[in-house]
């Protein structure tokens, strides 16, 4: 079943590869050269600062939500609802930012805190959904993105209109004092966020390790069943896996709505956490992986928005790109998973056994 | 339609599901495929209706050799089985359940339908909803279907489970009319042995993967039970009540499971007591045995443990109460596939919120030694041969529980193996813990039970003199005989 090196890293190398030949057979396709078409997205990402910054600033709530989905598929689950507690959080520390009034130090602190717990609670309605009423994660997850998107353009055209009135795209800017400040104006990112990303990687990826809880979310997501028989909560475990996640994708949106926008719009999230899923898929849920591959997908999708000014290609190739590796993965995966079943087909089964048999009989003697 | 086997061989692993099996089946006759559990009767079966292939041996359909290499082959060859679980879609109606496979339209299927059903007795709507079906009219649907694809020769696995007196009768009446006025074979898969002398011209009785004995009619449970169970006598090795006081207590339930209702029943289980739960599948011993722990709760009753009524609490309060439940399939129930050794030993071995992965993997090194498991802590536990998971399950086990309630706890175990768990089990139960088991080998039960219970039919009764039983009574009893 074990596989040499050599075999284990061409698997990994395949997929990207085979995923930069079509996007780049695309490209020609379309009329235009592959190797302009990746120079300048490595040109945008990286050409200055200020671009660079934008890369780290896509980046920050990706992997915030990407490491809240490590949590929610270690436990088995699918937590869809990603967008829409992106979206909560994002509501509940625009709420924060528009009608609290704190000491400076405190007022962003309290607003990031609402946003978590908005994020949870937003998840924990898609958890006890599935405990108590067994509506699947998946379902309850597409319907509560739908209501988050619906509440925020109720509030952007309703009560918290700006007052050029009602057709305007966002509410009106926070005050200065209510959203994130920069580093520096050569490098617009939030240290706080930087900081919080740091500790939601570090965070997850020591009490996956290291934590009864997360050895029993393990358990739970690969066999429910026989985790509760070795009395495991699996209840239990369920239900705090989609409250962490939904506490980091409630900190993902409050950077977007306090950082990247410093207003409350719809779409806000702009994919961020359906990304994050395919960040968390591509990785095989593993949490130490997550921020590399999470900080390769934000270049990609940085670098490629100067791809309309300079080749007359719209940005969505990143989108292409991406999705071909996911499927180039998955499909890797799923080859690597069928030579080894064949592999130990071929190795005769019964002789096998009678040898582990006899093992196990002198084993006693 | 006469079908020959001859020679069929058939291997899973290390188990000799069918060995050397040779046998005629003569059409116009009713023939009943009697064994324990896992005396290779489904495998047979299986094997003539082309759902799997035989290792080697040949099938002769009157007298021509047949190869066929799926259930489709064999069903245009003229060979079709019921499932235990009938084969339908409940989400379509009977008409259109009833057309697949076949070549009519909907026109011809109604009539074909109703001049089926009317012709055997049956009573189904075309136009109802599978789903809304009760099992046994499932298993007429089923019968009609195979007979519309011309089948010659009908298996049948199991068709009394979970079906009601009526049913039965109907189903025996119109297996009856198939075999003698259209000179159908039919097959009869079962465990029961009233069902058998009942119906059957003929039995052919499996034990342990072999052919161990043909009888013609009339048959006689006596001369049944000697051929399933072989009868001899083992050594009898505990036999007195517990006297201690009562640890765990079943007070007039009663259990439902989608298939059958157990009876009210009432069970005392005393410290240092074993317990061992007679019956074939589906029976009710199952549920009986999960329903002290917990796993299934009770239509009615009270379930007791320690004094305390614990009716509808979920496992962990049972497993906070010292009462444990280990299942017989042991990587769907018990362990898990994907994780270590060392992680599933961690996940027992406290409840502290920090793990020391030094302190675990110590501690799985130990209780390997201890418990004699061939592996190492870092190995994922489904790379572990049955056995070694079975014993690693037992060091998983705490060392006082209350009450252990064990599914088949050597299930697929060689006889060392099985002595072995039976060590460790007796050993605590000298310290106090009570045991409730249930187990389809006579042998096991009979040697090392205080008590026996047999389930029958959903009917839960205690054997009067657990210390003299024999393993024939004890066959006869789960049979559905009691003298």
């Amino acid at each position: 079943m074990k596989m040499n090196w050599m075999t284990r890293l061409a698997f990994a190398l395949l997929p990207i590869i085979a995923s930069l030949a079509i996007t780049a057979l695309l490209i020609t396709l379309v009329g235009s050269d592959p190797r302009a078409v990746f120079e300048r997205v490595f040109e945008g990402a990286f050409r200055n600062s200020t671009a660079f910054a934008g890369v780290v600033n896509f980046w920050i709530p990706l992997v915030l939500c990407s490491m809240g989905l490590v949590v929610t598929f270690t436990a088995g689950l699918w937590n869809i609802g990603v967008e829409g507690q992106m979206m909560v959080g994002a509501i509940f520390a625009s709420w924060g930012a528009q009608f609290l009034a704190l000491p400076a130090p405190l007022q962003v602190g309290a607003e990031i805190a609402l946003a978590m717990a908005g994020g949870a609670v937003w998840a924990s309605l898609a958890g006890l959904l599935k405990v108590r009423l067994g509506v699947h994660e998946i379902f309850g997850g597409v319907a509560l993105n739908a209501l988050a998107n619906v509440w925020a353009i109720y509030l952007i055209s309703g009560p918290w209109q700006p007052p050029e009135g009602g057709s305007a795209q966002a509410t009106r800017p926070f005050p200065p004092d209510a959203v994130l400040p920069s580093i520096s104006n050569a490098f617009p990112v939030s240290l706080l966020g930087l900081i919080i990303a740091f500790l939601a990687v570090v965070g997850v990826a020591l009490a996956l390790r290291g934590t009864r809880w997360g050895l029993q979310l393990k358990a739970t997501g690969k066999n429910p069943r026989s985790a509760l028989l070795l009395g495991v909560p699996t209840t239990q475990s369920a239900l705090t896996a989609l409250i962490v996640c939904g506490v980091l994708a409630g900190a993902a949106g409050s950077y977007r709505a306090l950082f990247t926008y410093t207003s409350l719009r719809p779409l806000l999230t702009g994919g961020i956490g359906f990304l994050g899923l395919l960040v968390v898929l591509l990785v095989g849920v593993r949490a130490i992986w997550t921020p590399l591959v999470a900080f390769a997908f934000a270049v990609v999708l940085g670098g490629s928005t100067r791809l309309r000014v300079a080749l007359q290609l719209d940005q969505s190739l990143a989108g292409v790109l991406q999705s071909t590796v996911v499927l180039m993965v998955l499909l890797a995966n799923g080859l690597r998973r069928r030579l080894s079943a064949r592999r130990s087909v071929e190795a005769p089964q019964p002789t096998q056994t009678a040898v582990d048999f006899k093992q196990e009989q002198t084993a006693h003697e | 339609m006469d079908i020959e086997l001859r020679h069929i061989h058939k291997r899973f692993g290390a188990v000799h599901a069918n060995n050397d099996i040779s046998a005629v089946f003569h059409s116009g006759q009713i023939v009943g495929i009697l064994g324990e559990n896992g005396a290779g009767k489904s495998t047979l079966m299986k094997i003539l209706a082309g759902f799997q292939p035989p290792d080697s041996g040949v099938i002769l359909l009157d007298g021509a050799p047949a190869a066929y290499g799926s259930p489709e082959a064999a069903l245009s060859a003229g060979i079709g089985m019921l499932q235990q679980d009938p084969l339908d879609i409940g989400a379509f109606t009977v008409i259109e359940n009833f057309i697949y496979g076949s070549h009519l339209t909907r026109r011809e299927a109604y009539r074909a339908l109703s001049a089926q059903t009317e012709r055997l007795g049956f009573d189904i709507d075309p136009d109802a909803l599978v789903s809304t079906l009760s099992i046994g009219q499932r298993q007429q649907l089923e019968i009609v279907r195979l007979l519309a694809l011309g089948v010659k020769t009908l298996i049948l696995d199991e068709p009394t489970t979970g079906i009601s007196t009526e049913q039965k009768t109907l189903l025996f009446d119109a297996l009856r009319l198939l075999a003698k006025r259209d000179g159908m074979s039919v097959l009869l898969v079962s465990h029961k042995l009233e069902d058998v002398i009942a119906l059957c011209d003929r039995a052919v009785v499996l034990r342990s993967g072999c052919l161990v004995g043909e009888l013609d009619a009339p048959l006689t449970t006596a001369d049944l039970v000697q051929l399933m169970f072989g009868g001899e006598l083992i050594q009898q090795k505990r036999k007195h009540p517990g006297t201690g006081d009562v640890v765990a207590a079943l007070e007039g339930v009663t259990l439902r499971s989608r298939r059958m209702t157990v009876e009210p029943f009432t069970l005392r289980i005393r410290a240092s007591e074993v317990i061992g739960l007679a019956g074939l599948d589906n029976s009710g011993q199952e549920l009986a045995l999960r329903a002290c722990a917990g796993l299934v709760k009770p239509a009615a009753g009270r379930v007791m443990v320690l004094g305390e009524d614990m009716t509808g609490k979920p496992y962990r309060a049972f497993m906070q109460k010292g009462v444990w439940f280990s299942a017989a399939g042991r990587l769907e129930e018990g362990l898990i596939a994907g994780l270590t050794l060392t992680e599933h030993v961690a996940l027992v071995a406290d409840s502290r919120p920090l793990l020391d992965w030094n302190a675990a993997r110590a501690l799985t090194e130990a209780k390997l030694a201890q418990y004699q498991v061939r592996g190492q802590p870092e190995s994922l536990v489904e790379t572990l041969s049955g056995g070694n998971q079975q014993r690693l399950l037992m060091g998983l086990l705490p060392e006082k529980p209350v009450l252990l309630a064990l599914e088949q706890p050597t299930r697929g175990l060689d006889v060392d193996s099985s002595q072995w768990i039976w060590t460790q089990l007796l050993d605590r139960c000298d310290v106090g813990t009570a045991i409730l088991f249930t187990s389809p080998d006579l042998d096991e039960l009979v040697a090392h039970s205080d008590r026996l219970l047999v389930a029958f039919a959903g009917r839960i009764t205690e054997v009067p003199d657990a210390a003299s039983v024999t393993i024939d009574q004890l066959g006869r009893m789960i049979g559905g005989a009691f003298q």
